[in-house]
């Protein structure tokens, strides 16, 4: 089915950016039901609001709190994070 | 050397930002290994073929202790670092390409290469070019490009920007091995249950009991994090057993049918 050959390039797709070079095994033949879920690239704006994330290029002087602090109000969210601190005081 | 009006170093670059519920990921990245360029500043002038000898001590496991003012306890740490490149030398600056372990300082690095090579040396510039699977491509993007996304998509209604600037969260888990599974076995997942071998479709090779995989639904979805008990290879031999203990689940309940409860009532 259609839907389960995207799902799968979407896969191939993060080994590519996430530089995984390994080969996929074919477990058990299968296919997925399009009434469940959704392909991660159908999803809406307010869907990635919540299961999304930025690649942020964050610009010297404010510290990651305040960039984060700045993005949740920007983008209105109860909740955002960081992954791994880049302080100008102690890196 | 203290004070000299040296103020503090520019620091910029790579910074994943989760939003949501995304942020159940960010442990993970915050445990990935970081990519840096640096520019450190030398006090004296040095050798250059000793300058290499000693960045080149500094590969390897070495011991840190936090600085003053850093927000963890001060103990003695060891970091790994996995390789400095001399990218370009300019006396008194010499620019470096490090990469290290997650939790590494590397104002502090440079200043220990300094104190080694007898001279002193501070950081004078860094850029994170790289934390787990962000790094420096087409995906980055800087705090203007986001907001002028956001403009354009409330104000244009035209989403196009914005959807470039989020990736979807499957993104943050990109660069660790992979398995795929079942429909009927989603369900009991974001339940809490551990991977059974029968709900797996597809599993990347080469995946080690004790490492940390992330389970994805044939669509792509990302749905939990967990550590591997069995090895690919086995996973493909054996038709039962537990092959994932879940450790974190990301997708919401409810998405997936609750397949097996349905089955243990027949």
């Amino acid at each position: 089915m259609e839907i389960t050959k995207r799902g799968i390039e979407f896969l191939q797709e993060l080994d590519t950016f996430g530089d995984v070079r390994r080969k996929w095994i074919i477990k058990k033949e299968a296919e997925t039901d399009p009434k469940y879920g959704k392909l991660p690239r159908d999803r809406t704006i307010n869907e990635l609001l919540d299961y999304g994330i930025i690649n942020l290029d964050k610009p010297p002087g404010p510290t990651s709190h305040e960039v984060v602090a700045w993005i949740k109000k920007l983008l209105n969210l109860r909740k955002a994070g960081h992954g791994g601190t880049l302080e100008p005081a102690h890196p | 050397m203290k004070g000299g009006g040296r103020g503090h170093p520019k620091v910029s670059g790579v910074l994943p930002i989760a939003l949501g519920s995304a942020t159940k990921v960010i442990g993970l990245l915050m445990l990935s290994n970081k990519e840096y360029v640096a520019i450190m500043q030398l006090h004296k002038p040095v050798n250059e073929k000793r300058l290499r000898e000693v960045v080149s001590e500094f590969i390897g496991r070495i011991y840190q202790k936090p600085p003053v003012r850093s927000s963890v306890k001060r103990v003695l740490r060891i970091k790994e670092v996995y390789n400095i490149e001399i990218l370009e030398i300019d006396y008194p600056y010499v620019l470096m390409r490090i990469s290290c372990q997650h939790g590494t300082y590397v104002r502090k690095l440079i200043h220990d290469i300094g104190d080694v090579l007898g001279v002193g040396a501070h950081m004078r510039e860094l850029r994170r070019v790289k934390t787990g699977p962000f790094k420096e491509d087409e995906t980055l993007i800087t705090l203007h490009q986001l907001s002028e996304a956001l403009y354009v998509y409330k104000e244009l209604k035209d989403d196009s920007l914005l959807r470039k600037a989020i990736l979807p969260i499957e993104y943050a888990v990109s660069h660790l091995p992979k398995i795929a599974v079942l429909d009927g076995a989603v369900g009991a997942l974001t339940h809490g249950a551990d991977l059974a071998v029968p709900g797996i479709a597809m599993i990347h090779e080469g995946i080690r009991k004790g490492d940390t995989v992330a389970i994805f639904t044939l669509k792509g979805e990302l749905v939990a994090i967990g550590q591997a008990l069995m090895h690919s290879e086995q996973v493909v031999e054996v038709s039962k057993g537990i092959a994932v203990k879940i450790k974190r689940v990301i997708m919401p309940r409810g998405a997936y049918p609750r397949q097996w409860k349905k089955k243990q009532l027949k």
